[in-house]
């Protein structure tokens, strides 16, 4: 265990100490602050007309600050994960392999499921970090109006598993690459793939459209955004990410038993 | 001590070494010498279990690098041929973190680190960032990151390449120094650096051992270079020789 909270350490160290940390939470807040404004601006404007009517209490019943504002919110900074995220995982075993440093790691008393943890650990930190720092967005619609907390925690829990997934997908791809160009290309494709699966569902059978539609995590992630949060989606996600890693697991050891 | 029994290694079909067989007794300072690609880098891999062989096995200490790999791994401080930096680190925060990661306990990791700066020359630069000092230095944080651990094996791929003259004698001196209580596996091309440092010495060529004598036995009156040159060429010739009656 503290082997692992070493190299986690580390990891988010090195992210900090390169310009990445900054350049990533920059431009998230920067975009997560520019849906929010513009989401906000339409939920006033949405409110304006409504007072303006006759049937004022029908109408503002049917707009909330849930739905309206935060459930598209966090759909927009989930897809600016799928971009964000493969940028900081392509690092973590690529830049090692292509350095020598991996040489260190693996000929230092460490097992093979402390070096991933490390890993893992690290990059979910600066992820949890990144999420946690638009959690200022929610805090004014707190502070100003008064949006259901329950469906607010459940979205945020649902971006946060969301991230945790990309983040071990990131990894495995990472892991089988010495090249992080090819790491984080890879890793996007996989996580837009695992994003729009479903989308022929409404077309295909009954059986295989609900099949893809599980296999999405978006079709997941968006009830939690609407507050529900099943234990089939939790199953799902946790799934996900316990495979990436088991598969990472195999590859570094691989790359150590192969080449 | 280090024990090499038997090691062959594949790569896929391409064979790297094959039956490489010697061994580095405690307070000895073995040079590992063999031109480039004769598999030099690939045995200390092996070693230093960076990757297992296809045959053979090695202990390290008495623990097989297979079987107790942790334990053996404990024991060994490896430099490879490009020192395993990370550049954005300082000095003293990244010797801190191999430090960690060998397993030095956190009570122990300051007076660690005091004394490989020290013995590495690079109390001075404890806080530069490890990206931006000369090719000198890096080669001794290098040796410095083998050394936070104290073990009781040095395996050393080129440990004086881009070092200027002084370095060279003070790397040398410290290596001399450290072998009193330790094995030391040194491969080097510099064949002055063997006659001056080495007790004992493995010449591989094209995959196996063709030498393994203590350095007196070795050059016994010829320079060393003449030796070395002899036991690579004769090994080429009986292979052409074998290859001609195949």
């Amino acid at each position: 265990m503290k082997n692992i909270l070493t190299l986690a350490g580390k990891e988010l160290r090195s992210l900090f100490v390169s310009p990445i940390a900054y350049v990533v939470l920059t431009g998230f807040l920067l975009l997560g602050g520019w849906f929010f404004f513009n989401l906000l601006f339409r939920f006033t404007y949405l409110a304006s007309l409504y007072t303006g009517m006759r049937n004022l209490e029908e109408g503002l019943q049917s707009i909330n600050l849930n739905e309206h504002v935060m459930a598209p919110l966090l759909h927009n900074l989930a897809i600016i994960l799928v971009i964000l995220v493969p940028i900081i995982t392509m690092r973590a075993f690529a830049e090692e392999k292509r350095s020598g440093t991996y040489e260190l790691l693996l000929t230092s008393p460490l097992t093979v499921t402390e070096i991933v943890l490390g890993k893992f650990l690290g990059c979910i930190s600066f992820v949890g970090i990144m999420i946690l720092l638009t959690a200022v967005y929610p805090a004014i619609l707190l502070y100003y109006g008064n949006p259901e907390p329950g469906i607010l925690f459940s979205g945020y829990l649902g971006l946060f598993l969301l991230a945790v997934v990309f983040v071990s997908v990131g990894l495995l791809t990472s892991s089988l690459t010495e090249n992080q160009i090819v790491a984080a290309v890879s890793c996007f494709v996989a996580l837009l793939l695992l994003y729009v699966i479903s989308w022929p569902a409404e077309t295909t059978g009954s059986a295989l459209g609900g099949t893809l539609k599980y296999l999405s995590v978006v079709e997941h992630f968006g009830d939690m955004v609407k507050g529900v949060i099943d234990t089939k989606a939790l199953v799902y996600l946790v799934s996900l990410i316990v495979m990436s890693l088991f598969l990472t697991h195999r590859s570094v050891e691989a790359s150590r038993l192969g080449r | 001590m280090v024990e090499v029994r038997g090691l062959t290694k594949y790569y896929g079909d391409f064979r790297a070494i094959e039956n490489v067989t010697f061994t580095a007794q405690r307070g000895e300072i073995l040079g590992f010498l063999g031109p480039n690609g004769a598999g030099k880098t690939t045995t200390m891999r092996i070693i230093t279990g960076f990757m297992p062989p296809t045959e053979g096995m090695v202990t390290v200490e008495g623990y097989n690098t297979l079987d107790e790999s942790l334990e053996a791994r404990r024991c060994i401080g490896y430099l490879p041929e490009n020192p395993p930096l990370y550049p954005d680190m300082t000095v003293s925060s990244y010797l801190k973190f191999v430090g960690r990661i060998k397993g030095v306990g956190k009570g122990d990791l300051a007076a660690a680190l005091d004394r490989v700066l020290e013995k590495c020359i690079l109390t001075d630069v404890a806080s530069r960032i490890v990206g931006r000092l000369s090719k000198g230095y890096r080669q001794r944080v290098g040796l410095a990151q083998a050394l936070i651990h104290n073990p009781p094996v040095l395996i050393l791929d080129e440990p004086t390449i881009g070092l200027d003259p002084k370095q060279i004698i003070e790397i040398r001196r410290l290596i001399k120094e450290l072998a009193s209580e330790r094995t030391v596996i040194l491969s080097t091309h510099i064949l002055p650096e063997v006659s001056q440092l080495c007790s004992k010495v493995v010449i591989i060529n094209d995959g196996t051992v063709v030498v393994e004598k203590q350095l007196k036995e070795l050059a016994q009156g010829e320079s060393l270079e003449a030796v070395f040159l002899r036991y690579i060429s004769k090994e080429a010739e009986e292979k052409s020789a074998e290859q001609e009656q195949v």
